[in-house]
Parts: C-alpha cells; sequence; structure tokens
C-alpha cells in the first residue's frame, strides 16, 4: 500500500520510513472512510428495499433475458455500421482534407469543422425528426457524421505526422500522389493513430446509448422498459445494477485493447517514421483549439 | 425564419438553460476533477486507487446511462431535487473523469527534474506543487480542459432530450405548435454553436496569454 | 461483427445467469388486461374495399400493420417480456381489423413515437394508428381520423394520500409532472401559471416521479392516468373533473376516405352490438370506471 512510487514523479521523493508510516495510516483512514461510504451505500439499498424478490424475478425470466439480449443485439449492430461507416466517411473527409484542389479542402473542412461544433444529438434528432428517418438509420447516420467528422482529423493529423523524409522519398522515385499517401503514407499513419482510432471507437459505442432517446430499440430501451414496469414493482436499481456493468465492461474491453495497441504500438520499429499523436484527453473533441 | 422572432422567449429560456447548465457542471466537473487528478498523483496507495476506479468508470460510462441512473436512481434513496441539479451532478461527474486525466497528463509534462530542483532548495510538498510544477502544467492543460468543456457543452444536449429546459428541448414545444421543424432545429444548431465558440474563443484567450510557446 | 456478438451475448447471459440462475420459461406474472377475458369480435371474412389502396395493399402483403403506444397501461402497452400489445386502444384496433375481414393472428402491432405519428402514416409503415391520438385541426391537415372512438380529458394523477389536490386550481406551487412539449403541458402553463411545471420525455418517468416525491401531480389525458392508476392503485389515484376534451381518433392515410368510412361504419356497428362496451370492461374498466357512451362519430367531409 505504501510502496508508493513506482517511478519518479516531480512531485515527491521516494518516501524515508517515517514518511511511510504516515503514508500508511493515511492509506488505513481514507480506505476506512471508502468502506463506510459503501457501507452506508449497501444499508441505503437494503433500507429502501431495492433487494426485495418482486424486484429481481423478473430477470429470472426467459422473456426478460431475451429482450435484454435483442437490445443488447441492437446496440452491437448499430455500433457496427457506425464503426464502419464512420471509417469510411473519415477516410473521404481527410482525404479531401489533403486534396490539392482548393474547393475540395475547403468544402471538407467546412464539413468536418460544423459535424465536430454540432452535438451528436441534436443531429441524430435532427435527422430523426426533421428528415425523419427511422431510428437505428438516424442513430447510425448521426454517429458516423460525427465520428467520422473526428477521425478525418484523426487520420489527417497522421498522414501529416509522418516524417517528411519518407515522403520526398517516395516522391523521388517518382510515385505520384496517390501512390505515395496509400503506399508509404497511409500504412505509416494508421498503425501510429490506431489507439486513436479505437479510443474514438469506444465514443462511438458509448453514444449508441443515445438512440433510447429517439426510441431505438437499443440495450437501455430494453432496461427502461423494464424499469418503469408498474408490475414488477418498479426495479430500477436492479436494472441499472444488471445493465451498467455490461455497458462499461464492453467500453472498457475497448479502451483497454486501445492501450494494448498503443503499448505494442510504441515497440514496433515500423512506427517509427511517424511522431505518434497522442490521444487527446477525452478524445471526445480533440483540439479546435489548435 | 419567424421561428426565432415569434419565439425569441422560448429559445431565450432554451439558451439560457443550456448556458446555466454548461457553467454549473463545469464548476462542478473543474473541482471534482481537480480532487481526482490530485487523488491520483497522491502517494497514498488508496487514494490512488479511488482517483483510477473513478476515472475508468466514468470514462467507459455512457452519459445517457448516467442521466437515467442520477435522474431516476437518486431520487429513490429519497432525495428530492429538482432536474435541473440532476442533471449538473450527472454531466459534472462524468466530465470530471475527462477533466481529470487532462490535469494529471499535464501534471506529467513537468519534467521530474524541475521537482528535484525545487526540493534540493528545501521546499515543502505543498511548495513545489503551487510554485513549481502547477504553475508550469497549467499552461499545458489550457487546450484539452477546453476541448473538454466544450464537449461538455454539447452534452448538455442530452438534458434537453430528457427535458425541457435546455435548448434542444426546445423543438418539441415548437414542433407541437406546428413550426417548421427544419428551422426549428437550424436556430437550435446556432445557439450551440455560439456556445462552443464562445468557450472556444475564451480558452484561445487563455492560451495566448499563458500557454506554452511551442 | 457476428461473432463479437456472440461472445457479447453469452457473457451477458453468464451475468443474468450468475444473478439468478437462467431461465424460468415465460415471462413474469402482470397485472392488465387477460387474454382469455378479452372479447372475441367476429371476422368478417367477405369483407371488400378495393377503393382504399391502404386495404388492397395490406390484403396482398396478407397483414395488417398497426401503429400503437407501448407505455399506456390498460390503453396501449407491450409486455416488455412477451411482446404482445394489450390495452383498449389495442382493442379497437383488433375490432377494427376484424371489420376490415382480417383474422386477429394477420395484426402486426407496431410501437411508434408520438412525434412520428404522422410521418408513418404519410409513408405507409402503418396502416392505422390507435394511440391516444387526439383529433384536431392541425393534425387534420396531415392525416384522416375516423372516430372519435373515446372522448377522453386531461385529469390529474396524484398519490392517494395527497388530499390538497382536487383540480387544477389546487395546483399554486405544486410540481407537476407532464410530457415535454405536449399540449397538457401547455395548457398548464398557460391556464395555470403558479404551478410548478416539470417536464420529462415519457409520463412513465412522471409516474416514477410521482411515487419518489419528486412531483405532487402528473397530468395529461385521463385516460392515460386512469391506466396508470389502475396498476398501483394504493399508491396513486385520479382526481378531479376533467378540465379540457381530447376526443380520441384512429389515425388513418390523409388520402384514404374510403379506409376512414369503413372504420366509421366499423365503429358504429361495434358500438351498437355492444363490442365496444365489452372491449371497454375487459381493459380501462379494470380500473373501476363504469364504461361511459361512446362519442358520436364525426364523418367530417373530406377536401
Amino acid at each position: 500500500m505504501t510502496r508508493s512510487t513506482v517511478s519518479a514523479t516531480a512531485l515527491y521523493d521516494i518516501p524515508g520510513p517515517l514518511t511511510r508510516k504516515r503514508h500508511f495510516l493515511y492509506g488505513v483512514l481514507s480506505t476506512a472512510v471508502i468502506l463506510a461510504l459503501l457501507g452506508w451505500l449497501l444499508y441505503l439499498l437494503f433500507d429502501t428495499d431495492q433487494f426485495t424478490s418482486a424486484k429481481w424475478t423478473p430477470f429470472t425470466y426467459k422473456g426478460i433475458q431475451e429482450l435484454l439480449l435483442r437490445g443488447l443485439g441492437n446496440t452491437l449492430k448499430a455500433f457496427a455500421y457506425a464503426a464502419v461507416l464512420s471509417l469510411v466517411l473519415g477516410a473521404v473527409l481527410a482525404v479531401g482534407r489533403l486534396s490539392d484542389h482548393k474547393p475540395v479542402r475547403w468544402i471538407s473542412t467546412l464539413l468536418v469543422e460544423f459535424f465536430r461544433a454540432m452535438p451528436v444529438l441534436v443531429m441524430i434528432f435532427f435527422i430523426f425528426v426533421a428528415l425523419k428517418v427511422q431510428p437505428l438509420p438516424a442513430l447510425v447516420a448521426g454517429l458516423t457524421l460525427y465520428n467520422g467528422s473526428v477521425l478525418a482529423e484523426v487520420f489527417r493529423t497522421g498522414i501529416n505526422s509522418v516524417e517528411r523524409g519518407q515522403r520526398e522519398a517516395a516522391y523521388a522515385l517518382g510515385m505520384r500522389k496517390t501512390q505515395v499517401t496509400t503506399h508509404v503514407l497511409a500504412p505509416q499513419a494508421v498503425r501510429a493513430m490506431l489507439p486513436t482510432i479505437i479510443s474514438q471507437l469506444v465514443v462511438a459505442l458509448k453514444d449508441t446509448s443515445l438512440g433510447y432517446l429517439i426510441t431505438y430499440e437499443e440495450f437501455l430501451h430494453a432496461g427502461k422498459l423494464i424499469a418503469s414496469n408498474l408490475d414488477y414493482d418498479l426495479p430500477f436499481i436492479p436494472v441499472v445494477m444488471v445493465i451498467s456493468p455490461i455497458y462499461i465492461g464492453m467500453c472498457m474491453l475497448l479502451s483497454w485493447f486501445a492501450t494494448w495497441v498503443a503499448r505494442r504500438e510504441r515497440r514496433n520499429p515500423k512506427t517509427e517514421g511517424t511522431g505518434v499523436a497522442a490521444a487527446e484527453p477525452g478524445t471526445l473533441l480533440p483540439g479546435r483549439l489548435r | 425564419m419567424d421561428v426565432l422572432t415569434e419565439n425569441w422567449s422560448l429559445y431565450g429560456k432554451g439558451f439560457l438553460g443550456t448556458v446555466e447548465l454548461t457553467v454549473y457542471a463545469s464548476v462542478l466537473a473543474l473541482v471534482l476533477g481537480f480532487v481526482m487528478a490530485s487523488f491520483r498523483v497522491a502517494p497514498v496507495g488508496s487514494l490512488r486507487v479511488i482517483g483510477t476506479v473513478w476515472v475508468a468508470v466514468l470514462r467507459n460510462t455512457p452519459l445517457t446511462l448516467l442521466f437515467f441512473a442520477v435522474l431516476l436512481g437518486l431520487p429513490r434513496f429519497g432525495l428530492i431535487l429538482p432536474f435541473q441539479v440532476f442533471a449538473v451532478l450527472a454531466l459534472g461527474c462524468y466530465t470530471s473523469a475527462f477533466i481529470c486525466e487532462a490535469l494529471r497528463s499535464g501534471i506529467n509534462t513537468v519534467p521530474t527534474g524541475q521537482g528535484e530542483a525545487a526540493r534540493s532548495l528545501g521546499m515543502s510538498f505543498g511548495q513545489t506543487l503551487n510554485n513549481v510544477v502547477l504553475p508550469q502544467a497549467f499552461r499545458s492543460v489550457i487546450p484539452p480542459v477546453g476541448s473538454t468543456l466544450i464537449a461538455l457543452a454539447k452534452n448538455s444536449a442530452i438534458a434537453g432530450a430528457f427535458s425541457v429546459t435546455e435548448l434542444l428541448g426546445t423543438y418539441k414545444t415548437l414542433n407541437e405548435l406546428g413550426y417548421s421543424i427544419i428551422w426549428s432545429f437550424i436556430w437550435i444548431a446556432v445557439g450551440y454553436l455560439i456556445i462552443t465558440l464562445a468557450i472556444s474563443a475564451l480558452f484561445n484567450v487563455l492560451e495566448k496569454r499563458w500557454g506554452v510557446a511551442r | 461483427m457476428l461473432r463479437t456478438r456472440n461472445i457479447a451475448a453469452v457473457l451477458a447471459c453468464l451475468l443474468i445467469a450468475v444473478l439468478a440462475g437462467c431461465g424460468r420459461e415465460g415471462s413474469p406474472p402482470v397485472k392488465g388486461p387477460k387474454a382469455g377475458e378479452l372479447p372475441q369480435y367476429t371476422v368478417d371474412t367477405a369483407f371488400r374495399l378495393p377503393e382504399s389502396k391502404t386495404w388492397t395493399k395490406a390484403k396482398k402483403r396478407g397483414h395488417l400493420v398497426v401503429g400503437a403506444k407501448e407505455d399506456q397501461p390498460y390503453l396501449g402497452e407491450k409486455d416488455p417480456a412477451t411482446g404482445i400489445y394489450s390495452g383498449f386502444d389495442i382493442e379497437i384496433a383488433r375490432m377494427m381489423a376484424a371489420s376490415l375481414g382480417f383474422e386477429p393472428d394477420t395484426i402486426r402491432f407496431r410501437t411508434i413515437a408520438s412525434a412520428n405519428r404522422e410521418t408513418a402514416l404519410q409513408n405507409g409503415q402503418i396502416d392505422y394508428y390507435v394511440g391516444t391520438y387526439t383529433i384536431n385541426d392541425m393534425r387534420k391537415k396531415l392525416v384522416g381520423f375516423a372516430g372519435p372512438y373515446y372522448l377522453a380529458g386531461q385529469g390529474l394523477l396524484v398519490r392517494t394520500d395527497e388530499n390538497d389536490i382536487k383540480g387544477p386550481q389546487d395546483l399554486a406551487g405544486k410540481t407537476v409532472c407532464s410530457a415535454a412539449g405536449s399540449t397538457p403541458y401547455q395548457r398548464i402553463a398557460a391556464d395555470f401559471p403558479e404551478a410548478d411545471l416539470v417536464a420529462y420525455d415519457t409520463y412513465s418517468i412522471c409516474v416514477d416521479n410521482l411515487l419518489t416525491f419528486q412531483v405532487d401531480a402528473v397530468t395529461t389525458d385521463d385516460a392515460i392516468l386512469l391506466g396508470f392508476a389502475a396498476k398501483a392503485p394504493d399508491e396513486m389515484k385520479v382526481v378531479g373533473k376533467p378540465f379540457s376534451e381530447e376526443p380520441y381518433g384512429i389515425g388513418v392515410p390523409r388520402s384514404d376516405n374510403a379506409l376512414r368510412a369503413a372504420l366509421n361504419d366499423a365503429l358504429e356497428a361495434n358500438e351498437k352490438n355492444g363490442n365496444w362496451k365489452k372491449a371497454f370492461e375487459a381493459t380501462l374498466g379494470l380500473s373501476g370506471v363504469p364504461a361511459p357512451k361512446p362519442p358520436p362519430i364525426d364523418r367530417y367531409p373530406s377536401n
């Protein structure tokens, strides 16, 4: 518990025996506070009858389990469509932004900037309500426009971050621009950007839950149907206890995969040509600011 | 076009609602994010665990789920609060995880030598943190914190979809009143652009004044 | 993607299994109309309506697609486990289907959100819509209405221990919940400005808020409120006289006057032969309200 410094930090030295004892005391105290909080929470849960069998039996029926699984399937379906389409759109927009033709560059930049500045939900609602599209395509379209634009920026910075010498060497060999991009720049850029791309896909996965708000029958929607059912004694807390670990687990798995790829890439000599642009914290809106 | 002029007060209310929500949630997110970031770099193990768990869980929770849980879950423990407070709580806690990561990576950008030099001059932990590390970290965290807060402003739209006290929520009333949906949405979009551009401009100014010259 | 989906499915099932011991057959018991106690309607197999495009298309397709609501107890409610729809609106829809010559097993219900009703009818996703659909002039410009088949009015739902609220006049200083942007919401905002209004996207959240003491009353059409009260009669009650008139109609595509006329005829016949009353008693009537007299049918001219 007190072996605090794995690596040196700017903040404190490796503690001596006295400090270590003090830290141990702090550690015990804060653990006690946390345990007390958790205990209090548990007490509240029991006190408000969240563990009565009436609230939990619905989950034992096949019908309910299938409802939840169908919801989960729909969530993954929306995610799969959105992920593939955003990658495609991102590639198209990135090519547009790197184009030699001014109007193409200009239009792509405008699109990318606009879609990144708009809340995803506003786009989804616009497509759903104003353009009168079905829930699934509306959700996928909204997610694609937003994540595609963010990915376009990721791809663009990725391509630009490949060392200049690579490009110059390729041109010197007589390759055309398309060849340079597809054979030299893109393969290196994609490797370097892979972790960032995956982190952005985590955002897409999380945002599929917005489908709940436009009556797409995804996981959260299934949960809400159960939670708001008066016949099941409104099992809201049980529903949250069941669905949130699954949601968080899926996203964590994908985030963890991104970190794993990043760590592997860092050791890979093939990515040496690029200065890896670190994933923006949050990757929600990487750098409108610069 | 006349959707805006005829419903000026409705749009105004929605716009102010979004601004209010953004400001309060930002304050909460910055405070909580700062606390969690200091937990994450603390020398005490259990505090670090709390910080890590907080960030890992909240960063991987869909915001809609969090809204749902806070909005309908907390009342079950006997809490009686207006919707706006629940919205600020959900939005603030969610964003605090991202703020925490931004701050932490900012602290990590300060070279170890700086701290070592400070301590060799006899500075205490507090002095090292406040006079040497944080001022330098602050400069490099301006852009990521800015983009996190812009994301927060955009995420406030989710509150509008649940209830009506926000810019996006106004479309429901306008729709029921029979106004052109496309124009209602164009003005909603303009409202969001104003807010996100304002935050962006604010952080550009901050960046110009205090940012690291690169 | 299929593989990830399988893995996720297995993981989810495992989790549920750990919690509960996977898979009891069937679905949890529910209150509400029992399948066996619902009236049977005689199917008019000889019925033909070649002038109606909607009818011809449905006949060729072999089944009817009916739009409904899924979250209104005793009106239009979908059992989360079985996916079966039930309630008064659903009964009206089945009654109409029988008169149009469709067997009960050839009706497919689809949940359509309030905001999408007009679109769904306009682009033919559904053949007709039965789901607390108030007839008004603005909507008549977009869709056609058969009926009305029921006359609802705005009412108030409160907790059973609430004695101060007896009508909208008592709402001053009380928090009242309704669906965001809806007509009941706007009426309270305009006529009773002292009430503290809260809005959510669905009524079930409002009812949840009522039960957790976040709000003091829920307001919308009394038919909807009656359904909620009937589900938890010990906790909630509907108070006061309705303070508006909401005639519920069956939405049909605007151009299909033949279908509208046929549905009007069918409604009239079913009101006469007692089916309407039976349907009411088997659904909304379970809340303890006696069957009212059905409102007169409005055969407004087409234009």
